[in-house]
């Protein structure tokens, strides 16, 4: 811990930081390709939105039956997502899983990318979001500790700063050469744990709570949250760990993707475990509190919109299980991307409008009103999913020649490519060890 | 263009915000910085009070083409209102939602209602409320073999409404009327999906009333005309009852199954049903506790 303050030069790192900006608006054609279609889809979204402000939420399929819809929806699945780097930094610092350690960085990464697009979904759903500083401390009002909003609100941007701290850090010492001094950040790694945890248990007691929707108000929707969460967050890591493998100097070994990948079967275990209890509860017993699982997974009457999906959803949950509960299959990439791919449609379907819009159906009066997104609605949400994307393309390709060392404080500005030190991270932990 | 006088304070706490840039529409010159500053009702001075209702009254007068008075008009102390509601005379005609609707400045289209009229037949499960119609539409009521249960706000003791609002735009009054400060609303609606009772209504749309049809006695916390995004809900006219008039839906109902009165008073018509009636509330297992009593008089 002494030799914290002494050996650091700030200006280099700044022009570290500098070189590595200025890297981020340089690529080959698919790079500015992809970067093109994400702000196409930006600008799409942004211009719906224009109108959807406007004209108010009127153009969105939300009504006063089902008054929250595919942004909330969303916005839950998201919340699942920012999950990704806790189920890599258990294994990581916990067990000291090596391979895994090494790419903590992406997942917090995914988690910061997610927390944004949460506050994105909220945005968007509002009425008068110009209002939101009525939320904020201080200057508005919070219904705190009454209201599970503003708790959920103090859950997501304390995790957002947690994984912000942490991934400027490892680059602040990467940029530096120096070792990764987890004496520093191990505390605030231990805390990210609980924390993860805390952001989904939240998210679910944000619906759970209310009585009024017995679809909800069921005490092992937290638990499934969480199982679903850490399903979802780290498959989706172990397809965006495959393309930055691809596509950049980073070596990402497959034992870490088979040991994320051995994570998730058992995750999915217990989700399948839960949601399996959650079934035999509502339609053993019969009451009428099972008809929104009734209109989820049979449809009332005539009424049966969302049943063609979750039953997809649950065929590619089921087919991923076994791809991921089986070595032989899940140590093979093609089926392994294929699982992950399964996980994370799945995931998307069941705990995003699967879990938001049922709470909805029928209603607190009996009615039934069948839910579906507006072209709007969808629009919205991709330019949403695209600046999510654009966000995390950016900050890895910030990341990446800084975590490579492809730049370096010291040496001449860019390195020229032959000088490539991939894995410096994990060079350096090799030297310092657990401090 | 209106020239707006903001107060330092509020103009400091506009900075503080740093929404300058954020906030102002591409091409709005008109951006009214005093209503979005504007504080929460509760927390407003007397004085406040006074400034932001002159405000207000002069922007619906230009919106409405109308003059519009708008009370601030406190609870009476010693008042507690309750409602009572006679299912045996109810013949679910739905003078009492149009009723409400003209009275409340509600909005025509989109189409927004504080009453739900709900119908169900006689012989079938009815108090889970599962099987109900809405959007019943006979020649004529009553229908044979039919029962009729208007619903509106149940004036909850412990309102799982005010429990979520994440702002505070929401609360119960002194004498239990439970209302919304529609310049406080983000319009999250997480209060809709809290209220058991489906009493909650959103402004998806901006609100319209036909020209003339506006009712210019309104109350800040009541019927004053709402903006686009954001929640309403029934205060039983709280512009009239704290003027010691009946709820617009009382008068309105044809054959008197609306019973309203002061809780606390025990001469009052409601204390005389709630001693003599069995009286029962919706969806008492929640334990919200209405003070909205339904009673069978036959």
């Amino acid at each position: 811990m002494s030799t914290m303050a002494t050996t650091e030069r700030p200006p280099t790192m700044v022009s570290v930081f500098l070189a590595a900006a200025w890297r981020v608006f340089k690529g080959d054609l698919r790079y500015y390709g992809w970067l093109a279609v994400l702000l196409a889809l930006i600008g799409l979204g942004v211009s719906r939105y224009v109108t959807q402000l406007e004209r108010g939420l009127i153009t969105t399929a939300m009504r006063d039956q089902v008054s929250w819809g595919f942004y909330i929806a969303n916005f839950t699945f998201l919340v699942g997502i920012a999950a990704a780097a806790v189920l890599l930094v258990i294994p990581a610092y916990l067990y000291q899983f090596k391979p895994i350690r090494e790419i903590v960085l992406f997942g917090e990464m995914v988690a910061i990318t997610a927390v944004v697009m949460c506050s994105l979904f909220i945005m968007v759903d509002l009425g008068q979001p110009a209002r939101f500083w009525h939320l904020l401390p201080v200057i508005g009002v919070m219904n705190f500790p009454s209201s599970l909003f503003i708790w959920d609100m103090f859950a997501l941007s304390g995790y957002l700063v947690i994984n912000a701290i942490l991934v400027l850090y490892a680059l602040w010492r990467l940029s530096t050469g120096k070792e990764y001094r987890l004496a520093f950040i191990f505390p605030l790694i231990v805390l990210s744990i609980p924390w993860a945890v805390s952001i989904h248990t939240i998210t679910a007691f944000l619906y759970n709570g209310l009585p009024s929707r017995p679809f909800w108000n069921a005490s092992i929707l937290a638990p499934r949250f969480l199982a679903s969460a850490f399903c979802s967050g780290p498959a989706l890591m172990l397809i965006v760990l495959q393309v930055i493998r691809r596509f950049s100097a980073v070596e990402i070994e497959n034992k870490a993707l088979f040991k994320i990948a051995e994570l998730v079967a058992y995750t999915m275990g217990v989700n399948f475990l839960l949601l399996t209890a959650e079934i035999f509860k509502e339609f053993y017993s019969g009451s009428v509190h099972m008809a929104p699982l009734e209109y989820l997974y049979f449809g009332l009457g005539e009424h049966g919109r969302l049943v063609p999906w979750i039953w997809e959803a649950t065929a590619f949950n089921l087919i991923a299980f076994l791809i991921f509960l089986v070595p032989r299959l899940r140590e093979r990439l093609l089926f392994l991307n294929v699982g992950a791919v399964l996980i994370v449609l799945g995931v998307y379907v069941e705990k995003g409008v699967g879990l938001i819009v049922p709470g909805f159906i029928p209603d607190t009066l009996g009615e039934i009103y069948e839910y579906w997104p507006t072209p709007s609605e969808g629009i919205i949400a991709a330019g949403i999913w695209a600046a999510g994307a654009l966000l995390f393309t950016l900050m890895v390709k910030f990341t990446v020649p800084i975590y490579t060392g492809e730049i370096r404080a010291g040496r001449a500005r860019v390195a020229e490519p032959s000088d490539r030190t991939p894995g410096a991270l994990a060079a350096s932990d090799a030297e310092t060890g657990r401090t | 263009m209106e020239k707006t006088r903001v107060s330092r304070r509020a103009f400091t706490k506009g900075l503080a915000l740093g929404l300058g840039a954020a906030a102002v529409p591409a091409g709005a010159a008109a951006f009214d910085w005093e209503a979005f500053l504007q504080k929460r009702f509760r927390e407003m001075s007397e004085e406040e009070v006074a400034r932001t209702i002159r405000r207000l009254e002069r922007d619906a007068a230009r919106r409405w083409k109308k003059e519009i008075r708008i009370s601030a008009a406190k609870a009476m102390p010693g008042v507690v209102f309750g409602y009572g509601l006679d299912l045996s005379k109810c013949i679910g005609c739905r003078r009492c939602v149009y009723a409400c609707v003209e009275e409340n400045n509600q909005s025509r289209n989109p189409q927004v209602q504080w009453i739900s009229v709900l119908r169900f037949r006689k012989d079938e499960k009815w108090s889970d409320l599962e099987g109900a119609e809405r959007y019943y539409e006979p020649p004529a009521v009553p229908e044979p073999g039919f029962f009729y249960l208007p619903v509106g706000c149940q004036l909850c003791e412990k309102s799982p409404c005010i429990k979520v609002c994440p702002t505070g735009a929401t609360w119960r009054e002194p004498d239990g009327i439970v209302v919304v400060d529609y310049n406080w609303c983000i319009g999250c609606r997480y209060c809709m999906a809290a209220c058991p009772f489906g009493a909650r209504r959103f402004n998806w749309a901006e609100p319209t009333i036909p020209e003339g049809e506006v009712n210019p006695d309104t109350h800040y916390l009541g019927n004053r005309p709402r903006p686009k995004g954001v929640v309403e809900k029934c205060t039983l006219c709280i512009h009239r009852v704290r003027a010691g008039r009946y709820p617009a839906c009382v008068e309105a109902c044809p054959v008197g199954a609306r019973k309203f009165g002061n809780l606390l008073d025990p001469g009052s018509e409601i204390r005389y049903l709630l001693d003599h009636k069995r009286v029962f509330r919706l969806k008492e297992d929640l334990n919200t506790r209405p003070k909205f009593f339904y009673f069978f008089s036959a």
